[in-house]
C-alpha cells in the first residue's frame, strides 16, 4: 500500500490527535468536569516530568506497541483479529506458568524461556482461530472476540484454582521469581527492557515486510488475494494462517512482557483492554510496523494521562475509549483505512476452502 | 412437583429469560443483515440502549425507560450508519469504533453522572406478567408465559417481520438489496435508503435488548453489562441462517447454555463458575464450525462500495 515516506502521516498523526483531544474536552465537559483541569492533568500524567513519561508512558507504551505489531500485521494480510486482548492473556498466563514452574531453578534464562512461552500461547490462542477460518470458514472477527472472552474466564479460574497464590486469600498468582523478571530500563523508573524489545520488533517487522519474500507475500495476500492466488504467486491459504500465527505471538509476547515486567503476578484485570487499544494503534499507524511506535507511545501518554486524569480531576478512566474510537472514526472518515470489506477475508475470497 | 420438575421449570424459565435480549438483539440484526450491511457495533448498540434505560427510567417511569433505550441504540446505529454508509467506511472496523465509542461514553457518562458509586440505583422494573391459563401448563407454561413484557414483544414482532420480510415488496426490496445491490439498483430500489433503514431497525431492536437488561433483569445499570451479548448476537445470526425464526431458536440455544448454571444449582453439583461464564462463546465456536459451509449469508453482505444507490 502506501511506501512513500512523506510528512502526510505526520501531519495526519497531529491532526487527529488534536480533534481526538477536543473531543475528549466535550465528554468531559458534559460530566461536569472542567476540561482545562482534566486536560492539565492527562497533561502531567503523560509527559509533564521524567518520571511520568519513564514510568507511566513508556510502561503502557510497551503493550500497546506488541498488540499494536500484532493487529497492523494481522490487518496488512486481510485478517480482522479482533482478538489481540485474549492472546495477550494467553501469553500472560504461559509465561506466569513458565516462570513459578522454572524460575528459581534455571536463573536468568528463566526470562527468556518465559516470554518465549508468551508468545507460543499467543499463537496458540490465535491458532484456534486461524483453523477455525481455515477449515470451517468461521469469520475470525466473531471467532476472535468469542476467545477473548473465553480467555478472561480461564485466566478467572486458574487465578482462583491452579494458579492461586499459596495462602489462598487473594484471587492472583503468587508473584514470579526474580530471575524471571524483565529489569528496568533506567534505574529507579519503572519502563522495563519490554519496551525495548517492542521498538527492536517494530523495526523488524518493518524490514521482513518490506523487504522479504514472505513480507511480499503477506502484501499480496491483503492486498487482492484473487490476483495474489490466481497469479500463482502466493498461497494465500497458507500465509494468511502464518500470519495469523505471527500476530498471536506478539499478542502473547505483549501479555508476557506485561506480566514479566510490569505486574508480575496474573491476576483477573492484568490487562486494562490493550488488546482492544491495539486496534486504534495499529489503524492511527496506518497498519505500517515503523509508525506503530509513535502510535504506540501516544496511545500510552493518553492511558498514562488518564489514569492521572481520574485520580487529580475525578474523570473516569474509561473516557480514553472514547478517544480511541473517535480516532479510529474520524481515520475512517478521511479514508486513510483500507477498506477491506467481507467480500477480502471469506474463505472462497481467500482461497482457503479445497 | 417433584424436585427435578422443579428444576426444569427453573432451567427453562432462565432459558428464555437469557434469551430474549439475544433474540431482541438478534432480531434486529438479521434485518441488518439481510440488507447487505453487518453492524458489529451492535454490542456498541445494547450497551447504549441499556443506558437509556437508566436515564429514561430514572426520570420517567419504566416504560419511558424502554422508549430511551431504543432512541438511544437507533442514535448509535445512526452513527454507524453516518460512517458505514454515508462514507463507506470498512463496516468491521467502524462497528469495532462503535463499540469501543459506546462503552467508553457510557462509563464515563455514568461515572460522571451517577458518581463511581452508582450500585444503589435502584430503577422502576417491568414485572412478570403471568398469561391466564397457558402460564398453568406444567414445566413450559412458566417459562414462554410468565415472563417480562419484552418477551411477549418478540411473540408479535418475530413472526411480523417474518411477515414483512418475505410477503411484502418492502422485504422483498430490502432482500434484494443485501443479495445484489447493483440489480436492486436498477430495479428502481434506492439501496442506502434501505440500507439505513435496516441499521436503524436494528438499532431500535438493540436498544431494546439493552433496555431489557436493565428493567425487566437487572434492575440497574453497570458497565459493560452488555458483556459481549452484540457479539454472541451476530453469531446467532449466522446460527439462525439471516431467518428472523432461526434467530429466536439460536437465541434459545444460548439462553438454555447460559441458564446451565441455575440447573446445576439447583441439583446440588459444583462446577467452577467460570465455566458456566465462559460456556457460551465456546459453544458460539463450536456451533458456527459446526454451521459451517450451510451458510445461506446474503451475497454482498458487508461490501463497503455500493453501487450508486
Amino acid at each position: 500500500m502506501h511506501q512513500g515516506r512523506s510528512l502526510a502521516p505526520t501531519l495526519t498523526l497531529v491532526g487527529i490527535s488534536g480533534a481526538a483531544l477536543v473531543a475528549l474536552g466535550a465528554v468531559v465537559a458534559l460530566g461536569g468536569v472542567d476540561p482545562g483541569a482534566a486536560l492539565a492533568a492527562l497533561w502531567r500524567g503523560a509527559v509533564g516530568s521524567p518520571a511520568a513519561f519513564l514510568s507511566g508512558t513508556l510502561v503502557r507504551a510497551t503493550p500497546l506497541i506488541l498488540a499494536g505489531l500484532a493487529v497492523a500485521i494481522a490487518f496488512r494480510a486481510g485478517i480482522l483479529n479482533i482478538g489481540a486482548e485474549g492472546q495477550l492473556l494467553a501469553g500472560a498466563t504461559a509465561a506466569t506458568a513458565v516462570a513459578l514452574w522454572t524460575g528459581a531453578a534455571l536463573g536468568p534464562p528463566a526470562a527468556v524461556a518465559a516470554l518465549a512461552a508468551g508468545a507460543l500461547a499467543g499463537a496458540g490462542w490465535a491458532a484456534i482461530a486461524a483453523l477455525l477460518r481455515a477449515r470451517f470458514g468461521v469469520l475470525e472477527v466473531i471467532s476472535t472476540i468469542m476467545l477473548n472472552f473465553v480467555a478472561l474466564y480461564a485466566v478467572g479460574f486458574l487465578v482462583h484454582g491452579p494458579l492461586q497464590e499459596p495462602t489462598l486469600a487473594y484471587p492472583q498468582s503468587e508473584a514470579i521469581p526474580q530471575a524471571a523478571r524483565l529489569a528496568a530500563m533506567f534505574p529507579g523508573h519503572r519502563v522495563h527492557w519490554g519496551f525495548a524489545l517492542a521498538v527492536s520488533l517494530a523495526v523488524a517487522l518493518w524490514l521482513a515486510l518490506r523487504y522479504s519474500a514472505a513480507g511480499f507475500r503477506v502484501r499480496m495476500a491483503g492486498a487482492n488475494p484473487h490476483a495474489a492466488a490466481s497469479a500463482g504467486l502466493v498461497n494465500v491459504a497458507r500465509t494468511t494462517t502464518g500470519v495469523f500465527l505471527v500476530s498471536g505471538a506478539l499478542a502473547g509476547l505483549a501479555g508476557a512482557a506485561e506480566l514479566q515486567g510490569v505486574t508480575y503476578a496474573l491476576y483477573e484485570n492484568l490487562s486494562p483492554g490493550y488488546g482492544y487499544s491495539a486496534i486504534a494503534v495499529a489503524l492511527l499507524a496506518r497498519l505500517d510496523p515503523m509508525l506503530v511506535v509513535p502510535s504506540g507511545l501516544l496511545f500510552g501518554a493518553l492511558q498514562a494521562g488518564g489514569a492521572a486524569m481520574q485520580r487529580d480531576a475525578g474523570v473516569p478512566s474509561v473516557l480514553v475509549l472514547v478517544v480511541e474510537a473517535t480516532v479510529i472514526l474520524l481515520l475512517l472518515a478521511i479514508g486513510r483505512v483500507r477498506g477491506t470489506g467481507l467480500g477480502g477475508f471469506r474463505p472462497s475470497a481467500t482461497g482457503a476452502q479445497p | 412437583m417433584s424436585a427435578a420438575a422443579e428444576a426444569a421449570t427453573l432451567f427453562l424459565e432462565a432459558t428464555v429469560r437469557t434469551a430474549t435480549p439475544l433474540a431482541l438483539a438478534a432480531l434486529g440484526e438479521t434485518l441488518t443483515e439481510r440488507a447487505g450491511v453487518i453492524n458489529i457495533g451492535l454490542e456498541g448498540t445494547i450497551i447504549a440502549g441499556a443506558f437509556g434505560a437508566l436515564v429514561g427510567a430514572g426520570a420517567m417511569g419504566a416504560g419511558w425507560g424502554f422508549l430511551a433505550a431504543a432512541a438511544a441504540g437507533v442514535l448509535v446505529a445512526g452513527v454507524f450508519a453516518l460512517f458505514a454508509l454515508g462514507l463507506r467506511a470498512d463496516q468491521i472496523i467502524t462497528g469495532t469504533a462503535i463499540t469501543l465509542l459506546a462503552l467508553g461514553a457510557t462509563g464515563t457518562l455514568y461515572r460522571t453522572l451517577y458518581g463511581a458509586a452508582g450500585a444503589a440505583l435502584a430503577l422502576p422494573m417491568v414485572g412478570v406478567v403471568a398469561v391466564p391459563v397457558l402460564s398453568g401448563i406444567p414445566i413450559v407454561g412458566p417459562a414462554f408465559f410468565k415472563q417480562t413484557a419484552p418477551t411477549y414483544w418478540l411473540y408479535a414482532a418475530v413472526p411480523l417481520a417474518w411477515w414483512w420480510l418475505y410477503r411484502t415488496h418492502a422485504g422483498l426490496a430490502l432482500r434484494a438489496t443485501g443479495e445484489n445491490p447493483a440489480a436492486a439498483t436498477a430495479a428502481g430500489i434506492r439501496v442506502r435508503r434501505v440500507q439505513t433503514g435496516a441499521v436503524l431497525v436494528g438499532g431500535a431492536l438493540g436498544g431494546l435488548a439493552g433496555g431489557t437488561l436493565v428493567l425487566a433483569q437487572a434492575g440497574t445499570f453497570a458497565e459493560n453489562m452488555s458483556a459481549g451479548r452484540g457479539f454472541i448476537a451476530i453469531a446467532v445470526v449466522v446460527l439462525g441462517r439471516w431467518h428472523p425464526v432461526g434467530a429466536v431458536l439460536a437465541a434459545l440455544v444460548f439462553g438454555a447454555a447460559s441458564a446451565l448454571q441455575y440447573l446445576f444449582q439447583a441439583m446440588g453439583w459444583s462446577v467452577p463458575y467460570q465455566l458456566f461464564l465462559a460456556l457460551p462463546y465456546v459453544l458460539t465456536l463450536v456451533l458456527l464450525a459446526a454451521a459451517a459451509g450451510r451458510s445461506g449469508a446474503p451475497a454482498a453482505l458487508g461490501r463497503s462500495t455500493v453501487a450508486h444507490g
